[in-house]
């Protein structure tokens, strides 16, 4: 009993059943508990969250930011969520009531189930899928139900036209997102996510596949709305998207499960191409992992605040060209030769050993980061000559208006 | 006689969506609730998937037929905005639709069912199959000679023939 009971947050069932209880309900609880600490985690973590992207965006803006409630403005957040808590429930007339009132949690679930597969730690995760990946792009994609169901219930036609925008933003940029998470499942050799941080043992995936961090990183971008991509909601442009009729606490909701999935996508990041949970002494002392992950999701989540702050928006146009005739052919070339230089690898007999540790590991990324350089070199070079040729018929349109060819001289 | 256990409230529950959505699809009037009851349906799908120790095709399931097929039905009806308030029924059909549909229960229950696993049967209460594959096991079988690569090649060259039909009939002449 001694033993079992000494170190709860592994075996709670355990302890439980060694104390006499039934071990099915030992289980539920067990199970239980750890669902309400997984859906929890993200939950809080937000709150914190939205202070850190405020201050942020205010430093970047030579603002204070918020800094009136509590040390450092830090509870600005809670304060926030009052007065949500506060506000008129509005329902539009002629809304569709329980579609209306479902979208905001449907919104706010399927951030919160995202969380199931994700490993903290060498021993501590949710649910260890073998479909992991896939679980993550299946729950994702219910995402776009929400929108075009808060778009539809509302009656109201710019709610409806923002969730078309949304809608087709959000489809489009699932596709390079899915080929880059091919990636990660090729070079591991699995779709689960404990898996897949195993296999970073000897090199993080960002080192071996650049590209498909880029990729995976620029279409979250996208996915989650956040500027440079956020023509969904464009606050100085349009009124609000999709969401626009919802007020209170209902639209907390959407605002929370956007930070939220901000953050999520940081954490999955961190996991598929950062090595996860790897970190010193990680393997003596398992707990460590959620330090690192924490770290490499802070250091992911930084990122997307610079790029957020910093890119002007782009417009709707640009967001689809950029999706379907760059980010679309670049990702399905990425994949093919990614595929094809790991098949040489493994033939030429310079693929990692069993265990997988650093110096092993090094001929393959060498190669596949050489295979990426190649890839990028080329790109560049096409967008290079792509620009030039359109200065260029730029420049010949100017100076034709400026000096029509037949128009007489002098006139 | 079944055990009342997490599995088989599982099962209740998930058959419950199923019928229940299907019964909703079939008797609503308003387009977009139709749609949304086929997503509940398809989910009770993807459930029943999990319960059979099949994760990949549940998460397909709910890839597929929620993220892409249910939502591109949505589109459809919310883009053609007369059809979303649309109350009266189109044409009175639907008792054909009713027999078609009773026709089929009836011809899978007693046709296959009932004699495969319905009491007397040689596979009764005997498990569908012993072999539980993995994903892997899949992905090989669509790739080997002795398998699934010619079904599986005549399904992409159909998919990339429509696809290319598509954008063909999509595209502005110019």
């Amino acid at each position: 009993m001694e033993q079992q009971c000494r170190d709860l947050i592994n075996t709670l069932a355990a302890c439980m059943v060694a104390n006499g209880a039934d071990p099915n309900f030992a289980n539920l609880i067990s199970a239980l508990l750890g669902v309400v600490l997984v859906a929890t985690l993200p939950l809080l973590t937000v709150i914190l969250l939205i202070w850190v992207e405020r201050k942020f965006a205010a430093r970047i803006q030579d603002r204070l930011g918020p800094n009136r409630v509590g040390p450092f403005g830090l509870l600005q957040s809670v304060a926030d969520a009052l007065k949500m808590l506060t506000k008129e429930d509005i329902t539009p007339a002629g809304a569709d009531r329980f579609i209306y009132n479902l979208a905001p949690i449907i919104a706010f679930a399927v951030v919160v189930l995202i969380w199931a597969v994700i490993p903290f730690t060498p021993m501590h995760v949710g649910s260890d899928l073998s479909v992991g990946i896939l679980y993550f792009v299946g729950v994702g994609s219910i995402g776009a139900v929400k929108v075009m169901v808060a778009g539809w219930s509302s009656n109201n036609k710019y709610a409806l036209l923002g969730a078309f925008r949304t809608i087709a933003q959000l489809v489009s940029y699932e596709v390079p997102m899915i080929l880059a998470l091919l990636i990660p499942v090729m070079m591991s050799g699995s779709m689960s996510m404990q898996d897949i941080t195993w296999a970073q043992g000897g090199m993080w995936y960002i080192f071996s596949a650049p590209l498909a961090f880029a990729i995976f990183f620029v279409s979250n971008l996208a996915e989650t709305g956040r500027a440079p991509f956020d023509l969904l909601e464009a606050e100085s442009e349009l009124v609000a998207g999709y969401n626009i009729e919802y007020s209170g606490f209902k639209f907390g909701m959407f605002m929370a499960g956007e930070f939220m999935h901000v953050f999520t996508v940081a954490v999955l990041t961190a996991v598929l191409f950062l090595g996860g949970w790897w970190g010193p002494g990680v393997e003596q002392i398992p707990i460590l992992g959620f330090v690192y992950l924490g770290l490499k999701t802070m250091a992911v989540y930084f990122l997307m605040l610079l790029v957020r702050n910093t890119v002007p928006r782009f417009r709707i146009d640009q967001v689809m060209n950029f999706n379907w005739k760059f980010m679309v052919p670049l990702s399905i070339v990425l994949v093919l030769v990614q595929a094809f230089l790991l098949r040489v690898i493994t033939s030429l007999g310079l693929a990692p050993n069993e265990a997988g540790d650093f110096v092993s590991s090094l001929p393959q990324t060498l190669i596949l980061l050489l295979g990426n350089l190649a890839i990028i070199a080329v790109v560049l070079n096409m967008i290079r000559n792509r620009g030039r040729q359109q200065r260029l018929a730029d420049e010949a349109a100017r100076s034709e208006l400026a000096h029509p060819a037949g128009a007489p001289a002098g006139d | 006689m079944i055990t009342i256990n997490a599995q088989s409230i599982a099962f209740i529950l998930f058959s419950l969506f199923i019928l229940g959505g299907g019964l909703g699809v079939v008797t609503t009037r308003n387009l977009i609730h139709g749609a949304l009851y086929l997503v509940l349906s398809l989910f009770g799908v993807a459930g029943f998937f999990v319960l059979l120790s099949a994760p990949f095709l549940a998460a397909v399931q709910v890839l597929v037929y929620i993220g892409a097929i249910a939502i591109l039905i949505i589109f459809a009806v919310m883009l053609t905005r007369s059809m979303t308030s649309l109350t009266e029924a189109f044409n009175r059909q639907w008792w054909l639709g009713a027999l078609v549909g009773a026709l089929l229960f009836v011809f899978l229950a007693a046709g296959i069912i009932l004699p495969v696993w319905g009491a007397g049967s040689a596979y009764a209460g005997q498990p569908v199959s012993e072999v539980v594959a993995t994903t892997t096991d899949l992905g090989v079988a669509l790739v080997d000679g002795n398998q699934y690569v010619l079904p599986f090649e005549v399904a992409s060259l159909l998919l990339t023939a429509a696809m290319i039909g598509a954008i063909v009939i999509a595209r502005d002449d110019e």
